[in-house]
């Protein structure tokens, strides 16, 4: 390591002012950083300071989505399976898993890191680590079918238009890894909506069993006919709460198995990384505007309407985008009651449209962008109050 | 006594605690008065390299305030006057001549300091040199002559990391502490309030004191912060001006009265991880004391360390030829950072303190560690939300205040309570920050630019 860490010092004039790639220092800086710690030190008070910093941070959340991953992994592998009616075991199923997801996320990173890279050499700045995330993190949201070259246009749009523009991580309104998505939704929607993208599978030339439909629990209880009940839809299509809080059913990559998102919630919250406020206040929004729907159940109205909260946790991206999406810290309510109303108008939002908006069976990831669209204007009211609360002292 | 409990803040749990025992340093041969101890002062030199000076010649003055006077902590000849950047004055070095020689004062009875005129006690303090240590709200400078303070807080706790008892500081100081009192409120027609720290015996100095309103903190740094008593006790309004002073200070204050001498004695604890234990401990020594009369060479353990007047989170770098500060009571030494670890980011974190859980280091909460001045990260924009709150035990929104800074929108920055808080207060978001961002120097910056205004 000595040696390495000599070798580093030998070329750092090159890349520091002055140098012959003075221009690639945000590369070098990177590399450096990312193999030694910084040798930076304080200049004045505070003389020390935390060890946590934006690396760690960043790379907690990637730990944190970890299980979730693996997972994901070995459910696209399972759904391939169960759909060809192939008997198939652990480790087989997740290899061919990881087979077809390896690379969707290489993708995502290889091309949002050219752009990020790019920015940072051009504005001259150090590389931001929250890439690292959202790299993962939008991957993780793609159904496995997704034509790689999708992927590489989503987030390049959601690199570029969702984050870079405003000036970089830290600065965007928007969920970049969200905005990626959205983008892949409204601009390709064949390839990421219905009932044929979410099992990794060839409907022309594999061959499959009987009767296979591909759609997730989410889209029959969505397609539940009016009066019936939507839990009694999504048990005759063969899916057990059990099963959906497992994973093992068709979706996105990572967003099937709430039990691995559990863990990483948990991981979220223990190391203090995620708001709590945000993940609570998101659980009682979609808790407490699903009950709002099951109560205005009558014999006319649509079947998702009688679809109880505890299912609508486990189906879709709820769960998921409750622990990773809505919680950024940067696109969320930057303000403890703002996190709040934040929350609890995502949950709202998010199963409002799942129940009455016949197009989206699934509403978070709209609930969540609405929402960074209005967190600054949350913000904007908690700091007037706290400014009036200081004026009525006088 | 009121008790206030404090619920937001963190105790930095740092190895390098001073022993409770008081002994005398080796005298001071060289002392210094340093501008920059007092808030943007500009100072005005009124002696020369060489001239001879007692205990009380005036050094330099305020310019903007001439009124207010620097003096001299011992008597002897002034041995240089160092300037930093641009030129502006860093400190005025006396060289002790080991004789103490002292201008002298009036002297007055516990009767007559009841009656006093407040132009009277504004005249000596000013004329003593005493006076800065009365500082003001807002912007903590030293107070203006011409006010009249609402109501004076005395601070009789300090919980910054490794921060001196300040129960050992006020020993056998009863009658002193007790005729300062009585000279400060001859300067207001308000309250005079006494902080504590509630977790303590109160030392006798505080138990006996009259004519205070004695107020308990309890809970981690900072509560022992003034912004916190204040906040807590009567809460800064626009308009207001308040005064405050460290309860040696008002010892200091109360033997100028009684005495006629100004008192130049000054207890500083000598902290951090570079002493080596034995000699970590509390030194009697002069004000302004240099350096080298309280921790020599042979007793540092690191090989290259930062000299702080003060504790960690606030204090001011010295050089090694440096002195200690007006208003600190404490010097802390730490190790400087070299070190690079080998894919840091991803280490377990046994012994890597923080205030987040992010390292294995949380499961032991009871450890204390050495630390150095690595910064443990580079510099970004704001990411992490909600975790300032956390440390700042005030009804504040500290990520909203620097940004109005950063704006530079004045009206913004004092809707949002720059004027009820001073830099300290912000200086454990500067310790927790992951975007290693300098909250301290953007609130410095943004008071600045309130009082450029008026």
């Amino acid at each position: 390591m000595k040696a390495l860490q000599r070798f580093f010092e030998k070329i750092a004039p090159q890349f520091e002012k002055g140098g012959r790639f003075e221009k690639f220092y945000p590369i070098f800086e990177m590399t450096d950083t990312f193999l030694f710690t910084t040798p930076e030190t304080t200049e004045r008070g505070p003389h020390i300071r935390d060890h946590l910093d934006m690396k760690r941070m960043m790379v907690m959340v990637v730990i944190a989505l970890l299980p979730a991953f693996v997972v994901g992994t070995y459910n696209v592998g399972l759904q391939a399976s169960l759909a060809k009616g192939i008997q198939a075991g652990l480790w087989e199923n997740f290899w061919s898993g990881f087979l077809t997801i390896l690379p969707i996320i290489l993708v995502s990173y290889i091309v949002g890191g050219f752009w990020e890279v790019l920015f940072a050499v051009t504005r001259k700045h150090e590389i931001n680590e929250g890439f690292l995330v959202t790299g993962i993190l939008f991957a993780l949201v793609l159904p496995p079918t997704i034509p790689l070259w999708q992927v590489a246009v989503g987030i390049t749009f959601g690199v570029v238009i969702g984050k870079e523009v405003f000036g970089g991580t830290g600065m965007n309104i928007l969920n970049p890894a969200l905005t990626a998505r959205a983008f892949i939704f409204f601009a390709f929607p064949g390839k990421i909506s219905g009932d044929r993208v979410w099992t990794a599978i060839d409907w022309a030339k594999d061959r499959l069993v009987d009767g296979y439909s591909g759609a997730t629990p989410l889209l029959v209880a969505s397609n539940a006919a009016p009066g019936q009940n939507a839990v009694d839809a999504v048990h005759a299509a063969g899916f057990s709460w059990d099963q959906m809080f497992y994973g093992l059913i068709p979706g996105s990559i990572g967003e099937t198995s709430t039990l691995a998102i559990l863990i990483g919630a948990a991981i979220l919250l223990i190391t203090g990384i995620g708001s709590w406020r945000v993940m609570l206040a998101t659980l009682i929004g979609g808790f407490g505007m699903a009950w709002i729907m099951n109560m205005a159940t009558g014999a006319g109205s649509p079947g998702i309407f009688s679809l109880p909260a505890h299912y609508h946790l486990v189906m879709g991206g709820f769960a998921f985008g409750l622990v990773f999406m809505a919680t950024d810290p940067v696109s969320a309510s930057g303000t403890n009651t703002g996190k709040w109303i934040y929350g609890i108008l995502i949950g709202v939002l998010a199963i409002l449209v799942r129940t009455v908006n016949p197009a989206y069976p699934e509403g978070m990831m709209l609930a969540i962008l609405f929402m960074n669209v209005f967190s600054p204007l949350i913000d904007y009211f908690v700091v007037r109050a706290n400014i009036r609360r200081r004026l009525s002292r006088a | 006594m009121t008790t206030h409990k404090i619920k937001q803040g963190y105790d930095i749990k740092l190895a390098g605690k001073a022993a409770p025992e008081v002994t005398e340093a080796n005298p001071a041969k060289q002392v210094a008065v340093q501008p920059p101890d007092f808030r943007w002062l500009r100072p005005r030199l009124t002696v020369e390299p060489g001239d001879s000076v007692r205990i009380g010649t005036t050094l330099f003055v305020d310019k903007e305030n001439p009124e207010i006077k620097f003096v001299s902590p011992a008597s002897g000849k002034v041995a240089a006057v160092n300037r930093g950047l641009r030129r502006a004055i860093m400190e005025v070095v006396i060289d002790s001549d080991g004789k103490w020689e002292s201008e002298t004062f009036d002297i007055f009875s516990d009767a007559e300091i009841a009656s006093l005129s407040r132009e009277k006690v504004v005249e000596q303090l000013l004329n003593s040199g005493l006076w800065p240590y009365l500082r003001q709200r807002p912007f903590s400078k030293p107070a203006n002559p011409a006010d009249t303070p609402r109501d004076i807080f005395i601070n009789g706790m300090d919980t910054a990391p490794l921060a001196p008892d300040v129960n050992l500081l006020m020993e056998g100081q009863e009658d002193a502490f007790q005729a300062g009192i009585n000279v400060l409120q001859r300067l207001t027609e308000g309250k005079i309030y006494l902080s504590v720290n509630g977790n303590l015996p109160l030392c006798n100095a505080f138990e006996k004191a009259q004519g205070v309103e004695k107020h308990g903190f309890i809970g981690p740094h900072p509560s022992g912060n003034v912004s916190t008593h204040i906040y807590n006790i009567a809460p800064f309004k626009r308009g207001d001006v308040l005064w405050f002073l460290s309860a040696p200070a008002v010892a200091c204050i109360g033997r100028l009265f009684k005495e006629g001498k100004i008192p130049v004695e000054r207890i500083v604890a000598v902290t951090g991880s570079s002493v080596s234990a034995e000699k970590r401990r509390y030194y009697k020594t002069t004000l302004g004391a240099s350096i080298r009369s309280l921790v020599e060479e042979k007793t540092i353990r690191d090989e290259d360390v930062r000299f702080i007047s003060g504790n960690v989170l606030t204090g001011r770098k010295l050089e090694p030829a440096g002195f200690v500060g007006f208003y600190d009571y404490q010097l802390t030494v730490i190790p400087e950072g070299h070190q690079r670890e080998f894919l840091g980011w991803i280490s377990p974190g046994f012994k890597k303190d923080s205030f987040s859980r992010t390292f294995f280091s949380a499961l032991f909460p009871q450890r204390e560690y050495e630390r150095s001045t690595l910064k443990h990260g580079g510099l970004r924009a704001f990411v992490q939300t909600g975790e300032y709150e956390k440390v700042v035990p005030l009804d504040i929104l500290p990520m909203h205040l620097v940004k109005s800074i950063i704006a530079e929108d004045v009206e913004e920055m004092e809707g949002l309570g720059l004027l009820d808080v001073d830099p300290e207060d912000f200086a454990l978001c500067s310790y927790i920050c992951p975007s290693k961002i300098d909250f301290e120097s953007y609130i410095d910056r943004g008071q600045h630019m309130c009082w450029l205004e008026g």
